[in-house]
């Protein structure tokens, strides 16, 4: 039996009928086209589908839509308005952060969530906010420097920048 | 990778939810954060006919300072209880214990309330609550009991709660001065989960005598218990290296230690012993300030 939901999906309401057994990744891949969350090991381990449910990092294949009714997602798609980056994704861009980019969705938005808590993190804590999020590629020195460099931005006050180099056909 | 089909209810009340569990019984689960629930429907090892969510129930979250002890509803998150001021000045144990369970996204989503309830041998919480002397209050068609830890944890994946209970708060005596806590795990590589972790929590007096000392154990063996010979052994002692490295070395006394592809039993005893020692040894550091 179907249960009805309304879930807020950067920013805006989504109504949707859904399978109680549904798993939010689902919910946010198939029926909302947002494929930033990615699908890795299904099994609660790799955190490349990590979203935020009201600003807290979670694993949308460990979380039915049925349990996020009345909530707010944030994608990695809802991040920054459209053809810009926020700043902790300019700041992986800048500092190598990813190299296959699987695992950068997670990531980026798992740094968001450290950084907001805890603008000044040291390395140790930054290692420990990303303990959920496992990178194949790039050994993880570079994604702690890129978060380094993003909490000095955000210090800073730095806003979205334009993806550089191409502009987006729908802007 | 999706759970078999189930029917989904929402608990708005504690007496909802009990009203559920006696009207699907054995057809139905209790789901709280899910992190130990949902991963095990995903694999097909458990398919309840009715998830009963308890999440939206008011008053189940939540911390409170209730004089002379601390209470945390079941529904606190393992993130909540790592950051809460009053978990960190009065009852540090459970905040270090909070810290390592599983990640940061687990932490978010677990409850203290479902770990206990769910009981799975290499949980970290169950040797701080035993080494907190904690109570656990469940509620049931019957009305509410107590059970003190030491009589919570009975075998793998197996508790003194009821099927028709719900787990709805943790009481934790506060602790007396020159008391000094420590939980010590050593984490399956892989999983997060304690291939055996130690908690420990020891009270001096003014000559620096032992005069109150628990030990929990979990992960070396299928249901967490507290080290008694090595509490005794320790007990009216000057807490010094030699008399923390005696009693540690009793901490497997009586054990049968799990031994599994990620540990042999004999492997796991020696690392308890280890951590029993490392453990005391902190917490005695810290009771003396
Ligand atoms: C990747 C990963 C790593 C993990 N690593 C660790 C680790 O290192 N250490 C560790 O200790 N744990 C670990 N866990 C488990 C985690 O701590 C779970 O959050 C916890 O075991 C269950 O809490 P929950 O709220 O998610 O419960 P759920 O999964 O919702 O429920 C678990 C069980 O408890 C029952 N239940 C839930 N709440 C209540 C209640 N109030 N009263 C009665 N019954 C109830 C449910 O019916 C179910 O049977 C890990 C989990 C994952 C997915
Ligand atoms: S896909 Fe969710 S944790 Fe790997
Ligand atoms: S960049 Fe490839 S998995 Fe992290």
């Amino acid at each position: 039996m179907r249960v009805p939901v309304t879930v807020t999906v950067n920013g805006t309401a989504q109504r949707a009928e859904v399978e109680p057994r549904q798993l939010l990744v689902q919910f946010l891949r198939d029926d909302l086209g947002l494929t930033g969350a990615h699908i890795g090991c299904e099994t609660s381990q790799c955190g490349a589908c990590t979203v935020l449910l009201d600003g807290a990092v979670i694993k949308s294949c460990t979380t039915l839509t049925v349990q996020v009714d009345e909530q707010a997602i944030t994608t990695i798609e809802g991040l920054a308005p459209r053809g810009t980056m926020h700043p902790v994704q300019h700041a992986f861009w800048e500092e190598h952060g990813l190299q296959c980019g699987y695992c950068t969705p997670g990531m980026v938005l798992s740094a968001v969530a450290l950084l907001a808590e805890d603008p000044h993190p040291d390395e140790g804590e930054i290692r420990h906010a990303i303990e959920g999020n496992l990178c194949r590629c790039t050994g993880y020195h570079n994604i702690v420097r890129s978060i380094q460099a993003a909490a000095e931005k955000l210090a800073a006050g730095a806003a979205p920048t334009p993806v550089n180099g191409r502009s987006s056909p729908t802007t | 990778m999706n759970p078999a089909t189930f029917a989904y209810h929402r608990a708005d009340s504690v007496d909802t939810a009990i009203a559920l569990l006696a009207q699907y019984g054995e057809e139905s689960k209790l789901i709280a954060g899910g992190h130990s629930l949902l991963p095990i429907m995903k694999l097909r090892l458990a398919a309840p006919a009715h998830l009963i969510d308890i999440t939206r129930i008011d008053g189940l979250d939540g911390i409170r300072d209730e004089g002379d002890r601390l209470v945390i509803g079941a529904l606190t998150t393992h993130h909540a209880i790592e950051r809460d001021d009053l978990v960190r000045t009065l009852m540090p144990l459970l905040a270090e214990t909070a810290s390592v369970v599983g990640d940061r996204q687990v932490r978010n989503r677990g409850t203290i309330g479902g770990a206990l309830a769910h009981a799975d041998a290499a949980a970290d919480y169950p040797a701080a609550i035993l080494a907190l002397n904690a109570e656990l209050i469940a509620v049931g068609p019957e009305g509410e009991r107590g059970i003190s830890a030491g009589d919570f944890f009975l075998d793998f994946l197996t508790t003194a709660l009821t099927p028709a209970e719900l787990l709805t708060e943790i009481r934790i005596p506060k602790l007396p001065p020159r008391t000094g806590s420590n939980y010590q795990k050593l984490a399956n590589q892989a999983s997060g989960y304690a291939v055996a972790g130690v908690a420990a929590v020891v009270t001096l007096d003014d000559g620096g005598v032992v005069a109150d000392v628990r030990v929990g154990i979990t992960g070396t063996v299928a249901a967490a218990r507290r080290a008694a010979a090595t509490e005794s052994a320790l007990m009216g002692k000057q807490a010094d290296e030699a008399a923390i490295q005696q009693a540690a070395d009793l901490a497997t006394e009586g054990l049968e230690p799990l031994a599994d592809l990620h540990a042999s039993a004999e492997y796991r005893l020696r690392v308890t012993r280890g951590l029993t020692r490392r453990a005391l040894t902190a917490a005695v550091a810290r009771a003396r300030g």
